[in-house]
């Protein structure tokens, strides 16, 4: 505890330099002003942002992915509550009770709203990060491999059969991306898979290439198949700023949401998409008003705004410690750490201390950052709903080539990454959904490994996997999530009976 | 709307609620390319029990058994819903051969940075990736896309250090 804190003074100490917050500032302007464009959603905006972090050390380029991740956050907030249409999951919440509010002529307020519950979720998540992923990590350098096995096994299973409204299409996806994992060389054998003699693959498809593909090119394709034609209405809106009987009706919520948003953004059941329904749920329970709710009640945005961000920092307390990704954008932030050659999970505490102490100060230096900058330039970030199209689409298939092409200087890769992008067109076309794909792609390749070393520490006993307590409830909550439709099916009379 | 049009609309929606067979045909034809692949290799060594091959077998198989569960689900009347977004209008039908000039300019992209370098590759893509997408000023499309393009090679190759060719045009800075 007291030792957190000791390291935490030490991460300011080296993230307060002018350069790193320079970085900071320039992550959290590049993330809100890409994740307020329309169509770029959190994760792709951290995939194209990728090639920019190259050039800098570990430490840099993650106090500006700090930046970029919640200024993205922020930015797909301030995208819904002023077209209605909102990009990605995480933010429908913020559309069903924003829009109205800025319908009605309070914008400014529902964006001050979003900013200072984002901000006030941020906070409270990183503090959650400072107490608790040290605890984590302590335990979990403990856990040996065929607990990590289980471990991964249970996120892929949560995120595929929680999310969505298909299990056969989220398994599908599953699949295709453990399959895309699997193409190079087998790192404990040195045997070529799914290579077919191609040089090129020996080395494996780069997980940058798979991410910016599925989420960048395949987007662009997707949306140029149905490009709408007619101009949506954007709502102008001035420097936003709250009344006093604003910011008593929104406080409560602002508070309440961070313990929501923390505790579902660090399980494998949804990140930001379940956090801010659950946020949303409950403010419009305890509600005074909740016949404003769905015409613009202000506790509607203030709860689920916040528990975005909170989620976000308890992703990042599960990435950083366990090496587990459980949302899109945590998969594109592990790979940007294996691109730096840093291996996330229990051990990067102890490895890499100033990195990580580093990159947990950044957290709350860019949410000060974020709240400064953003409320000030919200009439600025409008304007960039405005944008054309064409333009954007376009930029975002350069952008998408110049991260593919970055990675390792071949103009194949290119090809792949078209590629890659046609598999992800297919995918939002028939409703497989894209997060158990980069999961899978990402993860795979260590659950393989983390089996085959359980086995052969076991000299090939299969009973190893259960040998532990972890492990046997792991299987069990892996169990459950497997069989819960199943005896849903049998409650279903009764409830319809109860109705 | 003519009955003739009502008709192919419907012929057009069947068409469309079965293409998803595709799908199914896809996870086949990849599990297979996965099971065969896999049976052509060797298998591991004796300190490594389950080899390389294994995982690689169940894989292939779960792509097979999932390809065959979803036919299933398709042809009885299970769909996918196609994902929703800020600028998608699903109320139009897939326009695939916007798809398909895009892919065009892509590969053309691809062919074109070892010839001439990203600056030019980079603004052939942007700028047929716009026209492509209804740009209808070509003239400000062609100054965007370079401007773009330069900025961004100047940016990654000149001040992030990122390898980006220059191509020959670039020669002059070089």
């Amino acid at each position: 505890m007291i030792d957190s804190l000791t390291h935490l003074m030490g991460g300011f100490g080296a993230a307060l330099t002018p350069v790193n917050l320079l970085f900071a500032a320039i992550g959290v302007l590049l993330g809100t002003a890409v994740g307020v464009l329309p169509g770029i959603g959190p994760a792709m905006a951290v995939a194209l942002l990728l090639p920019v972090t190259y050039a800098f050390d570990p430490t840099g380029a993650f106090i500006m992915f700090a930046g970029i991740y919640f200024g993205a956050m922020f930015g797909g907030s301030t995208t819904s509550i002023l077209l209605n249409t909102p990009g990605e999951s995480a933010s429908v919440m913020a559309a069903i009770e924003g829009n109205p509010m800025a319908r009605s002529g309070r914008g400014a307020q529902a964006l001050a709203t979003a900013a200072i519950g984002h901000f006030v979720g941020g906070i409270v998540g990183a503090i959650g990060i400072v107490l608790l992923a040290p605890l984590i990590a302590s335990v979990a350098v403990n856990i040996g491999a065929p607990d990590y096995f289980a471990i991964m096994v249970l996120a892929f299973v949560a995120v595929t059969g929680v999310l969505g409204s298909s299990r056969i299409r989220g398994f599908a996806s599953l699949a295709i991306g453990l399959t895309i994992g699997l193409v190079g060389l087998d790192p404990i054998s040195g045997q070529a898979r799914l290579t077919f003699g191609v040089p090129q693959l020996a080395d494996g498809i780069d997980v940058v290439i798979v991410a910016v593909g599925l989420f960048a090119v395949g987007e662009a394709l997707w949306v140029a198949a149905h490009l709408r034609r007619t101009h949506q209405e954007v709502i102008p809106v001035g420097r936003p700023w709250l009344s006093k009987a604003d910011v008593k009706r929104a406080w409560k919520p602002w508070a309440r949401g961070p313990f929501i948003g923390f505790t579902f953004g660090s399980i494998p059941a949804g990140g930001a998409e379940m956090s801010t329904f659950m946020a949303y749920v409950t403010e419009r329970r305890l509600s005074k008003h909740p016949e404003e709710f769905g015409k613009g009640a202000i506790e509607g945005v203030a709860g689920p705004e916040s528990a975005a961000s909170a989620s976000s920092a308890g992703t990042l307390s599960t990435m950083l410690t366990l090496g587990l990704p459980t949302t899109a954008i945590a998969a594109v932030m592990l790979a940007a750490f294996q691109q730096f050659g840093i291996q996330p999970g229990p051990l990067l505490f102890t490895n890499e201390p100033d990195l990580v102490w580093t990159l947990i100060a950044s957290l709350f230096i860019g949410l000060v950052l974020l709240l400064l900058l953003n409320l000030p330039l919200a009439p600025l970030w409008a304007k960039l709903l405005r944008i054309p199209r064409p333009y954007l689409y376009a930029g975002i298939l350069f952008f998408a080539c110049v991260g593919a092409y970055a990675v390792s200087g071949q103009a194949v890769d290119l090809l792949v990454l078209l590629g890659i992008g046609l598999v992800g067109f297919v995918m939002r076309r028939y409703g497989l959904p894209v997060l158990p794909a980069i999961i899978g792609v990402i993860l795979g390749p260590d659950a393989e490994l983390q089996l085959r070393r359980s086995l052969q520490i076991a000299d090939g006993d299969v009973t190893t996997l259960f040998s532990t307590p972890l492990a046997i409830t792991v299987y069990t909550i892996i169990a459950a999530l497997l069989l819960y439709p199943v005896i849903r099916t049998f409650l279903k009379p009764r409830t319809r009976a109860d109705a | 709307m003519t009955v003739v049009e009502e008709r192919t609309r419907e012929k057009q929606s069947r068409l469309r609620e079965h293409s998803e067979l595709g799908v199914s045909l896809l996870l086949f034809v990849v599990g297979v390319l996965v099971v065969v692949d896999t049976a052509l290799e060797s298998g591991g060594s004796s300190s490594d029990p389950i080899g390389p091959r294994t995982i690689a077998f169940v894989l292939g198989g779960a792509l097979l058994l999932l390809s065959v569960l979803l036919a299933v689900d398709v042809l009885r009347g299970g769909h996918g819903e196609a994902e929703a977004g800020e600028d998608v209008d699903l109320g139009t039908p897939a326009d695939l051969r916007t798809v398909g000039k895009l892919a065009g300019v892509l590969i053309a992209t691809a062919a074109l940075i070892p010839l001439l370098g990203w600056p030019v590759a980079g603004t052939v893509l942007f700028w047929g990736a716009a026209a492509t997408l209804g740009s209808k000023t070509p003239a400000r499309d062609v100054l965007i896309a370079a401007g773009v393009s330069l900025v961004t090679w100047i940016v990654f190759d000149g001040l992030l250090g990122v390898d980006l060719p220059g191509g020959p045009l670039m020669g002059v800075f070089g």
